[in-house]
């Protein structure tokens, strides 16, 4: 025994081969902090080069809708004010269409075959490029729509929502492309969060003699509450980040106005259009409105991940 | 007695039957938009792919009737996320295999892994000012501004997440008995790792990573203030360091003319846009499908 130990002693790696395990291990650390850095750079590069137009408006940026690089006046309201209206309304459409695809997709109304079809078909839809969406939008949809909006304003326009005259592109417009655009995510995400439920929870609500739609309302649906919830806050983040597909249609204008009849303006919006040929302060202004848009998103998207880690299905 | 029969008007089965109408009026509203939105992009765009279209330079945009081709655009978007995937790709197998591989579970994976999926939020359009502010306004790279190198870093950053992800799930899946293997005949770890884990988790990455660059061909935001666009040929290597134009930016760009032989321009670059995309991700879920199916037997 203490024969064969002595020759295992001498048996060990060449300096060189720990050398590269170890200059391995490290340079795959290296790489793994770089999604930190990179995070960070982000966060203090933004915030730094909105440090000007942060001293000079203060939170007065937020609420004030002047947006004026003659005067060299801003204030981001109207902007923020259509990121907000825009991701809000389009998930009020896009949940309970996204949920009802999902749930027609994991119960067993029609065969496999069909319901994965319908269910890749979704998920393709998520890998189209938004920009090509826009394009769509712009030929496609607002003539398509146009007749709609009007009836919209003839008959709801004493509600503030609906209040202007109708003028080719418009925030609608861009709520209806963000509804397209966040179908795939949430439908995708309450699909898999209701195929986690444990098939015993839906076999005993049918023992007690639930029926199907009892089973999905009370049973099913609460359980894959929390994975859903996460799913909408990622739609919600993506929908307020979402620039191409809403520059193209919103119609871009500063001019505020609470219908979503009229032109808008989003953060990322604003932040396409300008950005490219601002100078000064406006460019200071312009990373300012980049860092609200940073902050929202970035909130949305933490909240989320805790929801899922806080509430994940424990069966 | 009749309560043993399926009751075709209790209350009950009338509820279950209308929301069973309503999940299907969900289906056919949320589906029909997008099989319209394909075969218009399809119909549409299809009609316009000319051979000149793959040659030629896009003319400025005017009344005139020939707006040219897309060359540059189809090159342009070719090198930038040519030059994505080489920052991105070792950067974020590399990110993988510290996580999947060396850490622990402890508070710097966790911390990497939620930083992760925080980057993979950030609006893209942020990603671009980023590098807006980062590199072409301080002209750090030879002193040029818009650059084609600019636009790929940009879009490197939206990849870095995917590429990370499917590396550290796709080594995750790998069986712990493989290395077991691999370090008991006395293989380092490094060696393990590069000949007996990465290898068979390939597939799963290599799916991932294609489908990650996919995405990224088609992002525009990071690009309309990195990288900008060009109407001209791409003749040498010099010409990273210029502006550099994308088939995106240039639907972008063109979409919003108001001139019809650009707009035609704009069909055109989305149909080779839309079906290169879509067919990289149909070919990897048959190929996903088909390698689930062998596992199986």
């Amino acid at each position: 025994m203490e024969e064969k130990l002595a020759l295992f002693k001498n048996r060990k790696r060449f300096g060189i081969e720990k050398n590269i395990d170890i200059i391995f291990k490290n340079t795959a650390l290296v790489l793994s902090s770089f999604v930190a850095i990179i995070l960070l750079g982000i966060v203090l590069v933004v915030f730094f080069q909105s440090f000007e137009s942060f001293s000079r408006y203060g939170l007065k940026f937020l609420v004030t809708s002047e947006w004026n690089p003659v005067k060299d006046e801003y204030g981001a309201f109207t902007a923020i004010y259509g990121t907000l209206i825009t991701s809000f309304l389009s998930l009020l459409i896009t949940i309970p269409l996204g949920v009802g695809t999902a749930i027609f997709i994991t119960e067993d109304f029609v065969p496999k075959v069909f319901r994965e079809i319908i269910g890749s078909f979704v998920e393709l839809l998520a890998a189209i490029p938004s920009v090509v969406l826009g394009l769509w939008a712009i030929f496609v949809m607002e003539p398509f729509f146009r007749a709609f909006f009007v009836f919209l304003h003839n008959f709801f326009g004493w509600f503030p929502l609906f209040s202007t005259e109708p003028t080719g592109r418009n925030s609608l417009l861009a709520i209806l492309i963000l509804v397209v655009m966040l179908l795939p995510i949430v439908t995708s995400i309450a699909r898999d969060s209701l195929n986690q439920v444990p098939k015993k929870l839906r076999n005993a609500s049918y023992g007690i003699g639930a029926s199907r739609w009892k089973t999905i309302f009370s049973v099913i649906l609460p359980a894959a509450l929390s994975g859903i919830m996460a799913g909408v806050l990622l739609a919600l983040g993506r929908a307020m980040g979402e620039t191409m597909a809403v520059t193209m249609i919103i119609g871009n204008s500063n001019a505020f106005s609470w219908s979503i009849l009229s032109p808008g303006y989003t953060i990322s919006s604003m932040l396409a259009n300008q950005f490219g040929e601002a100078d000064g302060s406006q460019v200071s202004s312009l990373f300012y409105a980049a860092f609200v848009l940073m902050i929202l998103s970035l909130v949305i998207n933490i909240f989320a991940q805790w929801l899922v880690k806080k509430f994940s299905l424990k069966y | 007695m009749n309560s043993l029969f399926y009751q075709k008007n209790s209350s009950r089965n009338i509820g279950d039957k209308v929301f069973t109408s309503l999940s299907l009026i969900c289906v056919v509203i949320a589906i029909l938009p997008l099989i319209f939105l394909v075969t218009y992009i399809l119909i549409k765009g299809g009609a316009q792919i000319t051979p000149d279209l793959f040659t030629l330079e896009p003319n400025p945009p005017g009344d005139d009737l020939d707006a040219g081709g897309i060359n540059p655009a189809l090159i342009g978007t070719l090198i930038i996320t040519t030059i994505a995937s080489i920052i991105a790709i070792p950067v974020g197998v590399g990110g993988g295999i510290y996580l999947a591989e060396y850490s622990k579970g402890g508070p710097f994976s966790r911390f990497i892994r939620f930083g992760v999926n925080v980057l993979a939020g950030v609006p893209s359009i942020i990603a671009g000012v980023f590098i807006y502010a980062l590199i072409v306004s301080t002209k750090i790279l030879f002193g040029s501004m818009y650059s084609g190198l600019a636009g790929g870093m940009a879009l490197s950053i939206l990849m870095l997440p995917t590429v990370i992800k499917t590396t550290d799930e796709g080594l995750k899946l790998v069986p712990n008995e493989l290395r077991y293997a691999s370090l008991g005949v006395g293989a380092s770890m490094y060696t393990t790792i590069l000949k007996i884990t990465l290898p068979s988790a390939f597939r799963s990455i290599a799916t991932g990573v294609v489908l990650g660059i996919a995405r990224a061909a088609g992002e525009t935001a990071p690009l309309i203030f990195t990288a900008l666009f060009s109407y001209y040929y791409i003749t040498g290597f010099g010409d990273l360091f210029y502006e550099m134009g994308s088939l995106a930016v240039l639907i972008y760009n063109f979409a919003l003319e108001p001139y019809d032989a650009q707009n035609k321009l704009a069909w055109a670059a989305s149909f080779i846009l839309v079906l290169s995309i879509l067919s990289v991700n149909i070919f990897s879920r048959i190929l996903a499908a088909f390698t689930e199916k062998t596992k199986r037997v």
